[in-house]
This record gives structure tokens, sequence and C-alpha cells, in this order.
């Protein structure tokens, strides 16, 4: 019978429906971008936190009013470095597949993005300015996990995954205080370059 | 198989009808232009088949001005979404 067309509509209505509701054109390349701009962020804060150091003692992070201004440009720095990356190569694999940007879905995907985001961003910063620093790399997992899960709905499916192992190790580096800028660069940056890979080689190629 | 092929629905026999449909039931609501650019149809073509959908009540509409233009607004009631449920399981019994 007509089974051929049958297996075609389906497919039609598999492809309407996901170009519809969700921003497909995400680049994986965006993601190994935005790891290597996180660990490269992370050295500079080590460097920055851990200067002056004597080796045959216990190292001793120096957090005062000079290192938390540094540290805070490194990491609206490395942010603006990684959303550019983001908008980049989302931009120029939108064009590939002649996917219209900038249209609902994205709309609803950066705010259901941005909800978690700048709630968490708020709260590091009050935290930050009450003098509870060791909370903030966690949080920032935590916060950014959440992002992920909530504006996974609107984009590709593996989103959700990554967003749910950032909120994993934000809980690992709440219990291990104090080793907030390891944990940090495995979540912003070791996971976003897995991520990206995998998702380049199996939405690009 | 007389079963199943009674479950088909001569509504969504159509390409663009059955496209109108799958984007409604995974949004809220569409409007007409980005519909029209989904489905790559004409106005004229558009505009029909919706009609013929709102006419089995498989669709709902509402008129809006964004800019003092007009913006129309589609969106699946609950009676096309089980229509269209109901034709995608038939399908899918099809190629069982």
């Amino acid at each position: 019978m007509d089974q051929q067309k049958y297996i075609d509509d389906l497919k039609e209505i598999k492809s309407i429906m996901s170009r519809s509701s969700r921003l497909i054109s995400l680049s994986g390349l965006a993601g190994v971008f935005a790891g290597i701009f996180a660990l490269a962020g992370a050295y500079l804060a080590y460097t920055t936190v851990y200067t002056d150091q004597n080796y045959l003692g216990y190292r001793v992070a120096v957090l005062n009013n000079e290192t938390i201004i540094s540290l805070l440009s490194i990491a609206i720095g490395t942010l603006i470095l990684s959303i550019g990356a983001g908008v980049f190569f989302t931009t120029r694999r939108a064009k590939k597949t002649n996917e219209k940007l900038w249209d609902h879905q994205t709309k609803r995907l950066l705010v259901n993005l941005f909800i978690p985001l700048v709630t968490g961003g708020i709260m590091s910063l009050i935290l930050l300015m009450k003098g509870y620093i060791g909370i903030v790399a966690p949080l920032t997992l935590i916060f950014y996990g959440l992002a992920l899960v909530n504006a996974s709905k609107y984009t590709l499916d593996e989103i959700r995954s990554l967003g749910l192992l950032e909120i994993a190790l934000g809980l690992f580096a709440t219990y291990f205080i104090g080793y907030g800028l390891i944990f940090w660069s495995i979540g912003f940056g070791i996971l976003h370059i897995v991520y990206g890979l995998v998702m380049h080689r199996k939405y690009e190629s | 198989m007389k079963e199943i092929l009674k479950d088909l629905n001569k509504a969504f026999e159509n390409k663009v009808r059955l496209g109108i449909m799958s984007a409604l039931v995974v949004n809220d609501y569409l409007d007409f232009n980005t519909l029209k650019e989904l489905l790559d149809v004409t106005d004229g073509n558009l505009a029909s088949h919706l009609k013929s959908l709102e006419k089995s009540k498989y669709i709902s509409f509402k008129k809006e001005f964004l800019d003092r233009k007009p913006n129309t607004k589609y969106a699946a009631t609950d009676e096309g979404k089980d229509a269209f449920v109901k034709h995608i399981k038939a399908i899918e019994q099809l190629l069982k």
C-alpha cells in the first residue's frame, strides 16, 4: 500500500514539531569555546588567588578586596567571551541550516534560561558582598544547571543532562567547600568541552 | 484493518493541514506568518486550510493588533489535539 506516504508523513510531523518549538541550530562549537574560555578564566583566577606562596607550607588563598575585584572582572570577561562564542557559532550554524534565529523559540529559550541564571547571579553578588565567598562557586554551578534544565525544553535534548550534571557538581562543591575552583573548572570548562564535542559530532557532521 | 482506517482522519490527509496541526500541538499558539514560514506555503493556500480546520473545530483563533497591524494567533483545540493523536496512532498501527 502507500506505506511510504505514511512514513513520510510521520517524518514531516516530527520535523515540523522540532523546528517549530526548539532552537536546533545551537552549536556544539560554542560549548567547546565556552569551555576553553572557562578553563583560561579559572587559571587566571588561580594565579590571582594563590600568589606569593610559600610552597613548603600550606597554601593560603589570598582574598581581599583587590583580588575579589580581579576575580569578578575575570568572571565577567569569561561570561562575555562565552556568550559571544555562543551567539557567533549558533548564528553561523543557523545560516547553514536556514533556520531563523531570534524568533519566538529563541526568545522563549532565553527567557527560560535567564530566570534561574539572573536569580543565581544576583544571589552570588549579594553573598559576595556579605563576605560568603566560598559558597559562590558551588552556587553558580547549581543555578547554571537549573537554568539549563529549565531551557532544555526549547532546544536540543542533551542540554537537560548537561544541566543535571552541573547541579550534581554544584552540590558536591557545596559539600567540599574550598575546592570551588576545581569544581568550577570541571563544570564550566571540561563538561562544556565534552558536551560541545559530542553535540558537534552528532548534529554537525 | 477497517477499524484502523476509521481512525485515519480525512482532515489530516492533506500535507499542509497535517503540518499546521503538528506545529500547533507542540506550541501554545502560533501566528499566521510563523505558520507560513514554517510550512513554506502561500498566503491563500494556508488561509484556506486554516479555514477548513477551523470549520472542523480543530483549531481556534484570536485576532489581535500588533503595532496597529492585524495579527491572528492560532491554537489547537482539545478536540483537535485528540483527533490528531488518534490519527498518528492509526498511522503507527498501519506501519506495524
